[in-house]
């Protein structure tokens, strides 16, 4: 018997119309864990280099982590992997909500999607029973729509579903899939499930999920959620309130929002409006909040409460999550109730609210500075707001400018030429990042920026505090109860660590430390998106319930395998080296990995070099971020070894082939 | 006053009829009451009241979880903002003559939304494979039921109260035959009509 996952993945040829249930090999479980783990090594297996995001070869792995459906409090996420249309490397989103432990319940760990369908299509889920069905009647529908006409049409409305909305139909390059609570919303998912001819997929399941150990697992379960409440009780005193507790940061239930709008950047992640909150802003936004938001809720089996419904005036109500709240109210210099209002259609249409709002701004500015002109917009309305309704209903469209602007800032900067390309200012490896913009170099930020492969600040950050507490006595405080730590030496850095002077950024933390600890930060990701556990309970939050101590006895009793400290890192850092290999195999070098240009202003260098320098040989790669003959073989991955030499990208002695970097790729 | 063991009181509370008295004192007894409270306003609709009943329920226990096996429901429709736990109570054997659908603050719930039986009308509080009926028992053993130690929004709270209660006797469907007949034709007459039909054999 398999424990905690079911041992069957679902194949379904889109293109054929066949569907077929598969046993896993256990032994795959045991060396890549599940989820992000073992969909990375479904991509390198079957998704070759030459594969672009929207041939028919590309895969869409909807995953669910290891140990999602198990008593385990907030394990409930899908990892959606596929190539990213925009990043042109492997993009891999999460999901919080109720789909992956509903999947688990049917019998399945993953559904893997392969070919195009010729027409649109949902499929349907039963338990031993998997339909194709038609979508016809669906197109151009929400995804929220979409959910609901679909529970009804099946008169199943305990089923989960997750859905695209226009965005992804017209394959935006950064359309999302939404499922009510949460969404996959990074790397353009939505536009190759739209490629695909997917509409949807409902599931529900009536299975039991097996736990190995029962009573040892019990145990565990139970001090994770008494140590939930210990920390809901015991907020962490001197960080900003954001940062203080468990959850995803608790958007729907702070009111003051004077940290974001201050220092994040507004429009086009340009502006810093230092005095922006006073208290009639303060009063004003609480009022919207206060009159939109029905319901604090949460995600399958958790009790954190991040999300919220939320109903604007006259237009169905719709869930959201986390900093999305703000994301257009800033893009736009609005105000929070334009904000929640467009964030409705942005949902229904299924963007990424990230991206969306920052590539919208973008548009603007081009058109005030003259690169863009009236006959771009033909039509679009006078008003500020205005504009934004129409450029989004543009964009998820792909009518006239839209069709360009839905590749992404960057794509849709070489297309406009004429300068248009310093607008696109806020990116990585092509991919819209928070509209941040700050003025001493961070070296922990600077290295999680650079080397990050979800691309995303927010999925590799978090565990050590982001800024030296005042006194010795703070940290002295702090580090008492902090048995989350991997080593002691992480207290002893945080003891050291200085607001001011020898012991300050940007040199202290120095070069070892920072790459110690941005491995750290990073592992703890890692084995979260492996497990299907929520970043919020675990490796976003300072002091999580789960950490790198009690997750081996999890996995050892929940699923059967014997799981030690060293194993689970062993683990970790062998998927982990997947995911490089196969953005690496895509062309992936060290030019690629740098943050933007302007995230900075105060630069160092010499420091920077040293840093990747230093951070690349601690992680097993060579100086252009490729994983070295010795540590592929030392992670059990002689088969990328062998790719690697066959391809030319390492020499049959382990160096770097002399053919260098590849070409930038173009565009599809 | 003297107690007597339940069987000795009906043979006295016969007696009693015989004469033509009925005139029995119900005796007071302490009975804990279990009451879970539901404030469905509080339920964020996690469900993990589904899951923790279905681990504890499982053989061996929490060796498995499955929500469907569940005897706590979350009605969950978040769009509508519909959070409503139920309990399973008992078994049905047949559906109810017609059906019930509320709409309460605007908002209109499915058909039997807050029914607790398990009936032939519906899949829900029944085991997903063989379709026996599910009953909440409170997690008998534990110090109280599962579902609301795993609440931690207090949706789900519990309490327990001691009531003194009176003891009724529920009298046997011959005794109220008996006493009709009694009412109608009168005490004697029964008695005669019972020799003769014993003597008949």
């Amino acid at each position: 018997m398999r424990y905690a996952e079911t041992g069957f993945n679902l194949e379904i040829d889109l293109s054929r119309g066949s569907i077929e249930r598969e046993a896993t090999d256990p032994k795959d479980t045991e060396l890549y864990l599940g989820g992000l783990g073992t969909n990375a090594k479904i991509l390198w297996d079957r998704v070759p280099p030459e594969t672009k995001p929207f041939d028919p070869e590309n895969l869409l792995i909807f995953g669910s982590g290891l140990l999602c459906g198990t008593p385990a409090t907030g394990c409930n996420r899908t990892i959606v992997s596929t190539i990213s249309p925009q990043t042109l490397f492997m993009a891999f989103s999460m999901m919080g909500g109720f789909w992956a432990p509903e999947l688990k319940y049917a019998g399945y760990d993953k559904v893997i999607l392969r070919g195009k369908s010729p027409n649109l299509v949902y499929l349907w889920i039963n338990n031993d029973k998997v339909e194709i069905r038609d979508a016809s009647h669906l197109k151009g529908k929400g995804a929220g729509e979409t959910a609901e006409l679909i529970k009804k049409e099946l008169k199943e409305p305990k089923a989960q579903v997750v859905s695209i909305g226009l965005a992804g139909e017209n394959r935006v390059y950064f359309a999302s899939i939404e499922q009510g609570r949460s969404s996959a919303s990074r790397g353009g998912l939505g536009a190759v499930m739209g490629d695909k001819g997917v509409k949807a997929i409902a599931v529900r399941g009536t299975k039991d999920i097996n736990i190995a150990r029962p009573a040892e697992y019990m145990d565990l379960c139970k001090e994770v959620l008494e140590y939930i409440k210990f920390r809901n009780d015991n907020p962490i005193p001197g960080v900003m309130p954001i940062l203080a507790g468990l959850g995803s940061p608790q958007e729907m239930k702070v009111h003051d929002e004077k940290w974001h709008t201050e220092n994040f950047m507004w429009g086009n992640s340009r502006t810093r409006r230092k005095d922006f909150w006073n208290k009639e802003i303060a009063e004003e936004w609480m009022k919207t909040m206060d009159s939109m938001r029905r319901r604090l809720i949460s995600c399958y089996n958790c009790p954190m409460t991040c999300g919220a419904t939320i109903q604007p005036p006259g237009l169905p109500t719709y869930i959201m999550k986390c900093f999305t709240k703000l994301t257009y109210t800033m893009a736009a210099m609005s105000n929070l109730e334009f904000g929640l209002g467009i964030a409705q259609s942005a949902t229904e249409y299924g963007v990424d609210g990230f991206s969306a709002p920052q590539v919208m701004a973008f548009a603007l500015e081009l058109y005030d500075a003259g690169i863009l002109t009236d006959k771009d917009f033909p039509g679009m309305p006078a008003d500020n707001e205005g504009r934004f309704y129409w450029l989004l209903d543009r964009i998820v469209r792909r009518e006239g400018i839209g069709d360009v602007l839905a590749n992404g800032t960057y794509w849709a900067a070489r297309q406009i030429g004429n300068g248009a390309e310093k607008y696109a200012h806020n990116n990585i490896k092509k991919h819209e990042q928070l509209p941040l913009k700050l003025s001493m170099l961070n070296p922990i930020y600077f290295l999680m920026y650079c080397t990050g492969e979800k691309i995303n600040i927010t999925q590799i950050e978090g565990q050590f505090p982001q800024a030296p507490f005042l006194t010795r006595e703070e940290r002295e405080a702090f580090v008492k109860d902090w048995f989350q730590v991997p080593d002691d030496k992480f207290k002893q850095i945080f003891l050291d660590w200085e607001p001011r002077g020898e012991k300050s950024m940007p040199f202290y933390p120095n070069v070892q430390m920072c790459c110690d600890i941005v491995d750290w930060q990073e592992r703890m990701h890692y084995i979260d998106d492996a497990l299907g556990m929520c970043a919020g309970l675990s490796s976003f939050p300072l002091k999580p319930p789960y950490h790198i101590h009690n997750y081996p006895k999890f996995i050892s009793s929940g699923a059967g395998i014997d799981m030690d400290e060293a194993k689970l890192t062993q683990a970790a850092k062998r998927y982990r080296t997947l995911v490089r290999a196969i953005n690496i195999r895509r062309g992936m070098r060290r030019k690629d990995e740098k943050p933007p240009e302007d995230h900075w202003k105060k630069r160092f260098p010499e420091l920077e070099k040293e840093l990747m320098d230093t951070y690349y040989k601690f992680k097993g790669w060579n100086e252009q971020g490729i994983p070295t003959k010795e540590y592929l073989l030392e992670m059990g991955l002689d088969f990328v070894y062998e790719d690697f030499v066959k391809r030319g990208i390492l020499t049959d002695n382990g160096d770097p082939s002399s053919k260098g970097t590849p070409p930038e790729k173009d565009k599809e | 006053m003297e107690i007597l063991p339940p069987k000795v009181l009906r043979r006295k509370k016969i007696r009693n009829k015989a004469e033509g008295v009925i005139n029995v004192k119900a005796e007071k007894k302490k009975k804990t009451v279990k009451v879970i409270n539901i404030n469905a306003d509080k339920c964020n609709g996690c469900r993990a009241c589904e899951m923790i009943c279905s681990a504890f329920h499982a053989a061996p226990k929490y060796s498995s979880n499955n929500p469907a096996r569940s005897r706590i429901r979350i009605i969950r429709e978040p769009l509508r903002d519909i959070y409503v736990p139920v309990y399973a109570g008992e078994h049905a054997v047949a559906e109810c003559a017609g059906r019930d659908k509320y709409t309460i603050d605007g908002k209109e719930y499915e058909e039997c939304a807050f029914c607790r039986a398990s009936c032939p009308s519906r899949s829900d509080f029944k085991e997903p494979d063989s379709g026996l009926p599910l009953k909440c028992d409170m997690c008998e053993g534990e110090e109280m039921p599962l579902c609301v130690k795993w609440c931690t929004v207090d949706a789900l709270t519990y309490e327990e109260r001691e009531e003194e209660v009176a003891e009724e006797e529920k009298p046997e469907d011959i005794e109220i035959g008996l006493e009709s007949l009694a009412n109608k034709y009168g005490l004697q007459k029964i008695m005669d009509a019972v020799a003769r039909l014993s003597q008949k054999g």
